[in-house]
């Protein structure tokens, strides 16, 4: 399937997943159906940079934080206009912060691959290994900065006053945020999927396999990880921007929840890294699953569970489910041949 | 504005006494990490289990923390031997370990965290004993017994490992199986029983860390996550798996922290380590002793 078919595939998909969701008719659907997208998002920005190329990153919650904050101290923008700007340059920045949600999206986005870039930067010269460790540092850096920041809350948090509806079509705000998710679920898994089949996602699967190798036959090895730990970062900051809406209350701890990290490298492991499908099939089973247990147990357990289907599955099911479906087919298909050879000689 | 030097100078007894007990935190990954290459990010979950099974003991029977490390000591060698078990057979001898790997520990520091919470909840818990509320002055310089025995034993851990390391059978194959497997092999041991066992001793530690830790503060499930930034800032700083470069690089850091928290705020002392890290890991990462 070419890109653009897939697109307007994929843009089927999520018109007839909206509607499903209107007929509903529960705005809970739209709550926990933006958790699940987020996820989505998040899982497939993981695996740009962990199942295509193989290093493993666990600064999720950095990069998501950093889409976060940047809304909230665009949020905050007119205050500190109002404080220091004259009043026609003021009443100029009131007018026009905060942008609308996509416009959010793209500024966390450019922030967050800018961070990206630089983390890669300084860190993916060295062994992979190395580059986690820096991402998991890169993390509490990030988080120490925001607590000690005063104008976007510092440890007190910040609150973000939620619109009822969406001014001009007056539609249900949190129904917005899901359409905007939604799109931008497509949005990541496009990337994803013409990624993976351009010369681009070949260099990334060289790196994975054997960098040296690729290093040594000409890949530029250090520009491609580059590439991949920006567009990985940017999507991640992304999905990050429109939630201090959804929440309405962002604090640090929460915005850079180990859950976060935990999720966007449990959905693909689970799912599987080698194509785009992986990372979507585990954030939908494992975004589902923890808002069932989330609504009927307890939030605690349903991270436990996502937790130890992580150690289980890559301990005994390394290439997730789809390596599992792969697997199977292989079996069903020998079979099936292993039938046909035995009807052909009894005939 | 004269410089306060009192301040200073007891800010960095401090520093030094913190840097002590971090060396026990992060001996074990330096065993783990730099010498077996095994990336136990998960090393901080078994300290902080360390610390919640002293805390345990201490509360119902009133037993010392270190005492009670010393009695679980074989039982964390025996969990360290099956967490290598496990990892060997299902990442190292699949050559799985760097992405999967990775994953395994950082999925069984996310588990034992969320059992914690699930069964201790988040409320901070804290030991008793005789000696953590005294303090010894010297003039102006206090020198607290909550840090200065953790620090003792910290090194007194540190110094009887590297005389292990260096001085027995079992020790010197284990530096051997960082230098070349193969050839370990050909001498006739067994590199993966080395490499178990060293493993197995990396964990052990923990349950000693454990217990230092819960003397020196009130330990919570998640504090763990403050602690992975810095075994590994320290364990890359002193070249890795090497013990006294471990001491070197856990004093310098305990002195930078104790310092920012003393002239900025405690608030900002989590970022020292992990930006020291960071241009660690930029500019030299073979760390000051590195090989």
């Amino acid at each position: 399937m070419r890109t653009p078919v897939f697109i307007v595939a994929a843009l089927i998909v999520a018109a007839t997943v909206y509607g499903l969701a209107r007929l509903a008719g529960n705005d809970y659907v739209f709550f926990a159906g933006y958790v699940i997208l987020q996820f989505v998002v998040l899982a497939t920005a993981w695996n740009v940079l962990g199942g295509y190329c193989g290093y493993v990153n666990f600064g999720s919650a950095a990069f998501f934080a950093l889409g976060a904050y940047t809304t909230v101290s665009l949020v905050k923008l007119p205050n500190l206009a109002a404080k220091y700007l004259p009043e026609g340059l003021a009443s100029l920045v009131a007018a026009t912060v905060p942008p609308p949600i996509p416009v959010l999206m793209i500024v966390g986005g450019l922030v967050a691959g800018l961070v990206g870039l630089g983390t890669g930067y300084l860190t993916l010269r060295l062994r992979g290994v190395f580059f986690a460790i820096a991402t998991l540092a890169l993390a509490v850096v990030l988080q120490t900065l925001i607590v000690n920041w005063d104008y976007v809350g510092g440890s007190r948090g910040a609150y973000v006053i939620r619109p009822q509806t969406l001014a001009p079509a007056g539609i249900n705000y949190v129904e917005y945020l899901f359409v905007m998710m939604l799109l931008l679920s497509v949005a990541a898994l496009t990337v994803a999927r013409a990624i993976e089949r351009s010369q681009l996602g070949y260099g990334f699967a060289t790196i994975r396999d054997d960098e040296l190798a690729a290093e040594a036959s000409g890949v530029p090895t250090l520009r491609l990880k580059l590439v991949a730990t920006t567009i990985s970062g940017a999507l991640m900051g992304m999905a990050g921007a429109p939630f201090p809406y959804y929440i309405g209350y962002l604090e640090p701890s929460s915005a850079f929840g180990l859950a976060y990290a935990v999720n966007s490298i449990a959905m693909p492991m689970i799912g599987g890294t080698t194509s785009w499908v992986g990372p979507l099939l585990g954030a939908l089973l494992l975004g589902t699953l923890q808002q069932v247990a989330t609504v009927t147990i307890s939030s605690a357990v349903s991270l436990l569970l996502v937790g130890l289907l992580l150690v289980g599955f890559v301990i005994i099911a390394p290439n997730g489910l789809l390596g599992l479906f792969g697997s199977l087919r292989r079996r069903m298909g020998a079979a099936r041949a292993a039938g046909e050879s035995a009807k052909a000689g009894a005939a | 504005m004269t410089f306060p030097v009192e301040l200073f100078i007891n800010a960095l007894i401090a520093g030094i006494l913190l840097g002590g007990f971090y060396a026990a935190v992060t001996v074990g990954v330096s065993i783990s990490f730099g010498i077996l290459d095994i990336v136990n990010i998960a090393h901080p979950a078994f300290v902080i289990l360390g610390s919640y099974i002293a805390y345990i003991v201490n509360q119902r029977l009133g037993v010392d923390p270190i005492l009670t490390a010393l009695m679980v000591l074989p039982a964390f060698y025996a969990l360290g031997a099956l967490v290598y078990q496990v990892y060997y057979v299902s990442f190292e001898k699949r050559g799985q370990e760097a992405l999967r790997g990775l994953a395994f520990f950082f999925g069984l520091l996310f588990v034992t965290e969320v059992t914690l919470i699930l069964v201790f909840g988040v409320d901070y818990r804290y030991v008793q004993a005789a000696y953590i509320d005294q303090t010894i002055r010297f003039g102006a310089f206090d020198l607290p017994m909550r840090m200065l025995i953790p620090c003792v034993i910290a090194l007194l851990l540190l110094a009887s490992l590297q005389l292990f390391l260096t001085k027995s059978y079992t020790g010197r194959a284990i530096m051997a199986v960082a230098q070349d497997q193969m050839a370990l092999q050909l001498m006739a041991a067994d590199p993966i029983r080395i490499k178990r066992i060293a493993f197995a001793l990396s964990i052990a530690t923990t349950a000693i860390a454990g217990a230092l830790l819960i003397i020196i503060q009130p330990v919570e499930p998640s504090v763990g996550r403050e602690y992975i930034g810095r075994v590994f800032a320290i364990c890359v700083l002193g070249g890795l798996g090497s013990l006294p470069g471990t001491v070197i690089g856990a004093m310098l850091l305990g002195i930078m922290e104790s310092l920012t928290a003393t002239f900025y705020g405690p608030s900002w002392a989590p970022a020292v380590a992990f930006g020291f890290l960071l241009l660690t890991l930029a500019f030299r990462p073979a760390g000051i002793l590195g090989r």
